[in-house]
């Protein structure tokens, strides 16, 4: 016949999954992420915007480049600034601390990079 | 008149070199763009005016397939569309089978009119879109909107011509529906379009005269009552002739135990009359205690192929002389769509059926849970639960001169699940038995090619291509097993499959399953047996 | 046309958001207003089909039965195919839904001389869309990575598994790859088979099209054209918690990306992709096969439809009755009434 019994209950289930996200939230956004910016540096090895969506792929580059290349380690930004090739030691000079810097963009979007598989974390400050 | 059929050999290498969607080969203009053509050949003849008459339905008129004027009422078109509204609103199936279908073509290629003809509009989901083209464009948002960019398109009346076509090529069977990922049952679409065309007074004399005399005499082949006892009379004198015990069956009678209904063509034509002289056999075995009615002397429904009012209309025959009569519950003989109407339509539309009780064997005691509601058991069930609780006398090696295998009707496979009985029941009597290919039994059978009452002369080509892919896993037995004997539960069966097997696989003959058992049945008082019930020579008889 | 059309419409979509974009409160359009009205659209409009659906009655019990039914107790009853209880049959639904069993079954048939039929087993539909679908799941709640601060526990699995591969970073994801893979598959599979590129309508195009689009522009901004996946989150957490403010220079990529996806909310429950909905209501699969043992019900059934009564038929036949000697309810009172012959008289054809 109708099985209102069976269709109801199947459609709120649906609206229930739809509306996963705001129930979930139950309207809070949660902080935004605040990376803690270098006191010293005055510029990065590329534009800001540049550096904000594509680090990870600038970082695989590198990579590639010196490992399976053998390109330099040395390199400058286009203002002149001599830079390290390296996340250990090029980056993290910077950026000291993976916990204020790295993690809290990485926390927020979710994202789990296997950077830290072999390389070394920076010790912390606490 | 009869139109000319081609030869087997000839149809045979024309269905596989004619340019066809099945051979490959693909039409440059889209559907839409193609109009139908009637010709001698291709259609079944139109009802009668008295027969439309009879059943009061609209517009009853001579008129022409072929004709440009069909002289319909001059608002067809609305009549149309607002039956198409009516039945939205009373089948949650249509609706659903209307907006779901992705056309992803699995169905395709499932059906036997397309595998047969190769016509793209024989595809199920091709079927379908000569009605939903019409839904989309009068019922949906985005039809309403886009158009024929959205696959909508005008009622027209090439519309209607394409309808009549392709909804009379079209047997029911249900096998795109178990094929198809959304369960699209073709058999439901159609119905509904068979309803429609009703509506403006477009439809076939081959089942609306059946189903005319069906009301009135009780029985499609308009057999009086004195009629139906003379028949089985004769039946009663051959299985005399041939065993040598006296059957006097009863008809009619009030305070039997069981009512038994079955199709009247087993009780007026080869090869039906042979199963029909195996119940007769089988119930004096028993010594059931049964009578046969002439009111409703009718298993089948030809309202099934019209309307659902038409099908509750004959179907109430059933219980009001189940009711009359004061049997206990109804016992029913082999039949395809009969049993899809007492399966899953009786007891809805006509039932509840409180005044009967639930069927029990007289002879084991096994209550038929499966009956439980509606009160009717098929004669597959009856017989293999004898059989398993060896109530039965059979001498299997009486059929050694049959090589047999089954044929499963569409409705008793696909809107039953009756499978395994009738196998049961055939294995009992019979010593060799070898299935068809797996692609081409069970669920996945293939119809005769000429079900919902299209088993009409005026198309025998059509209904022999569309037989084809049954004839051909017929072939494949007989070539391997030597197979001589396509068994079947279904009256429609009987009859079509005898002339298919003719056409393409000769040397196999059709029988009932129950034929099998009266001639293997081993009567109390019986003389020795000299010839089968068709009179034919026994295995190592007469050789 | 069938194809070219909703191609160019995919096109044209894609170069109003890119235009949309550049003019002033262009993006709060797509990214704000549009995806609140398409997910209004979507849900309202699919919760309304679904009614719609729900308003019919379903008046017959009319399952497909692909197996032995329920029958005598040593008959083995086929229970996922031909199921007679409630748990049968949502074990059908299950495999229905979850597995595309019915799919599952497809064959190929071809003709041969002779004439003969051959039935190939051909699964290739089943599994690739079996993976369009999976894939397109799989996506869909991986997303909600951007939906939800923080994000559940459970997604962190499916991202790992998703990138189990490790190759490059960001990592890919297997249903990406995946994904494009079926969706081209299913759009070739209608381009060069003739019995389904002649069924094919632009109906069938449009989605594969747009969801394509919707596919390319999300891998482009994933692993070649890089967006600000921090802004985009602050976007889409924003909209789904009603505070929803566009930061930053996220993009265009993305607007494309996401006012395909609107259209795609709101094309959803006008389409054929209500089968979603629809497959879950299909009569011929979610009923038990059962109408012997318990009596369905149809709500218009019509108590006025009642058969030729015997009364009237012993009034026709009861001479003959009487003279073939067969039982009548009333004797006849007087000389033979006549059995005048009605309309339908003359015998059916005979059959065969």
């Amino acid at each position: 016949m109708y099985d209102l019994g069976k269709i109801i209950p199947g459609l709120i289930v649906f609206v229930g999954l739809v509306s996963f996200p705001i129930w979930y939230n139950g309207g809070d956004a949660g902080a935004i992420p605040k990376p803690e910016k270098p006191v010293l540096a005055k510029e990065c090895v590329a534009d800001i915007q540049y550096m904000r969506t594509t680090h990870m792929q600038l970082l695989m580059a590198w990579r590639d480049d010196i490992v399976r290349e053998g390109g330099a380690r040395t390199w400058a930004t286009a203002r002149g600034t001599e830079y390290n090739r390296s996340l250990q030691s090029g980056c993290m000079k910077c950026h000291t601390s993976k916990k204020k810097f790295c993690d809290t963009c990485h926390e927020y979007a979710a994202v789990t990079p296997y950077c830290w598989d072999c390389h070394i974390a920076p010790q912390e400050t606490k | 008149m009869t139109m000319a059929v081609p030869k087997a050999d000839k149809l045979g290498v024309s269905v596989t070199r004619e340019p066809s969607l099945m051979t490959g080969a693909v039409p440059s203009k889209s559907w839409m763009d193609t109009p139908v053509e009637f010709k001698p050949g291709n259609f079944c003849y139109p009802a009668k005016k008295s027969i439309v008459e009879y059943h009061k339905f609209p517009n009853p008129r001579d008129w022409e397939p072929v004709a440009d004027d069909w002289k319909l009422p001059a608002n067809w078109k609305d009549i149309i569309l607002q039956g198409i509204k009516e039945r939205l609103d009373k089948f949650r199936s249509f609706k659903i089978f209307m907006d779901c279908c992705v056309r992803c073509g699995a169905c395709a290629d499932k059906c036997h009119f397309f595998l047969g003809t190769g016509d793209p509009k024989n595809m199920p989901v091709m079927r379908a879109e000569l009605l939903r083209s019409i839904y989309r464009n009068n019922f949906t948002t985005a039809g309403k909107i886009l158009g024929k960019l959205a696959g909508g398109r005008e009622m027209t009346f090439g519309v209607l011509k394409e309808w009549f076509m392709y909804f009379y090529q079209c047997t029911e069977c249900r096998r795109c529906s178990v094929f198809c990922p959304y369960g699209i049952d073709t058999a439901e679409i159609t119905m509904m379009g068979r309803e429609l065309l009703h509506l403006v007074g477009v439809n076939i004399n081959w089942i609306l005269e059946p189903a005319a005399n069906s009301n009135r005499t009780g029985n499609h082949m308009g057999l009086q009552p004195h009629t139906i006892k003379d028949n089985i009379g004769y039946l009663c004198d051959d299985i005399e002739e041939i065993t040598g015990v006296k059957i006097t069956p009863t008809f009619n009678r009030k305070g039997a135990e069981i009512l038994f209904i079955t199709p009247s063509a087993d009780i007026f034509a080869e090869p039906g009359i042979y199963t029909a002289m195996g119940y007769l056999l089988l119930f004096e075995h028993l010594g059931l205690d049964y009578t046969w009615s002439t009111y409703a002397s009718e298993g089948g429904n030809f309202g099934l192929f019209t309307n659902n009012e038409m099908m509750k209309k004959l179907n109430g025959k059933m219980y009001a002389e189940a009711k009359r009569l004061g049997v206990k519950w109804i016992l029913g003989g082999e039949c395809g769509h009969m049993w899809r109407v007492i399966h899953q339509y009786m007891d809805t539309m006509n039932g509840p059926a409180d005044f009967l009780e639930q069927p029990t064997s007289p002879i084991t005691g096994t209550r038929f849970e499966n009956a439980a509601s509606t009160k009717m058991v098929h004669i597959s069930e009856f017989t293999a639960d004898l059989i398993k609780h060896k109530k039965l006398k059979l001498d299997p090696s009486r059929n050694n001169h049959r090589i047999v295998t089954f044929h499963d009707s569409c409705n008793p496979a696909r809107a039953m699940g009756l499978i395994e009985e009738p196998r049961e029941v055939i294995k009992a009597a019979a010593n060799n038995f070898f299935e068809m290919p797996a692609n081409t039994i069970r669920e996945q059978t293939f119809c005769c090619g000429s079900g919902t009452g299209l088993n009409t002369d005026e198309i025998m080509e059509l209904r022999m291509r569309a037989g084809l892919p049954r004839a051909n896993a017929v072939q494949y037995v007989h070539d391997k097993h030597k197979v001589n004997t396509l068994a079947c539960v279904c009256a429609i069966d009987r009859a079509t499959l005898t002339s298919l097997m003719n056409y393409w696989v000769p040397g196999v003959e059709v029988c009932g399953v129950s034929e099998l058992v009266g001639n293997a049945l081993v009567m109390d008082g019986e003389k020795e047996r000299e010839t089968g019930l068709r009179f034919e020579p026994l295995a190592g008889e007469g050789e | 046309m069938r194809v070219l059309y909703p191609f160019l419409a995919v096109i044209a979509f894609i170069l109003i958001a890119l235009v949309g974009v550049r003019i002033p409160g262009g993006q709060s359009l797509i990214g704000i207003v549009l995806p609140y009205l398409a997910i209004l659209a979507f849900t309202g409009g699919f919760v309304f089909k679904v009614l719609g659906w729900a308003r019919s009655p379903v008046p017959f019990r009319i399952p497909t039965t692909c197996g032995q039914g329920v029958s005598l107790p040593w008959i083995k009853q086929n229970k996922l195919d031909c199921p007679s209880t409630f748990w049968g049959v949502a074990g059908r639904m299950l495999l229905e839904v979850l597995l595309f069993r019915s799919l599952f079954r497809n064959t190929k048939a071809s003709i041969h001389k002779g004439p003969q039929l051959a039935y190939g087993s051909s699964k290739w539909l089943w599994l690739v869309g079996l993976t369009f679908h999976y894939s397109f799941l799989v996506i869909v709640i991986r997303h909600m990575r951007l939906f939800t601060n923080p994000m559940p526990a459970f997604l962190h699995a499916l991202e790992f598994g998703d990138g189990i591969l490790q190759v490059g970073a960001p990592q890919l994801y297997i249903t990406d790859l995946l994904l494009v893979g079926a969706l081209l598959f299913l759009f070739v599979r209608r381009l060069v088979m003739p019995q389904v590129r002649y069924i094919s309508l632009a109906n069938d195009y449009f989605p594969l099209f747009l969801i394509l689009g919707i596919g390319i522009t999300g891998i482009l901004m994933r692993y070649f054209i890089r967006v600000d996946v921090v802004g985009i989150k602050q976007l889409a957490v924003g909209l789904v918690t009603f505070s929803p403010k566009i930061v930053g220079d996220i993009g265009s990529l993305f607007f494309i990306h996401l006012f395909l996806v609107c259209l795609l909310l709101i094309y959803f429950p006008f389409s054929k992709l209500m089968h979603l909905g629809g497959v879950f209501l299909s009569p011929t699969r979610n009923m038990a096969n059962n109408s012997r043992m318990k009596r369905h019900i149809n709500p218009w059934n019509d108590p006025n439809i009642t058969p030729h009564s015997y009364a009237a038929y012993e009034d026709e036949f009861r001479e003959f009755m009487v003279e073939a000697g067969i039982p009548v309810d009333k004797e006849l009172a007087k000389p033979a009434e006549s059995a005048a012959a009605g309309p339908a008289a003359e015998a059916a054809p005979a059959e065969g």
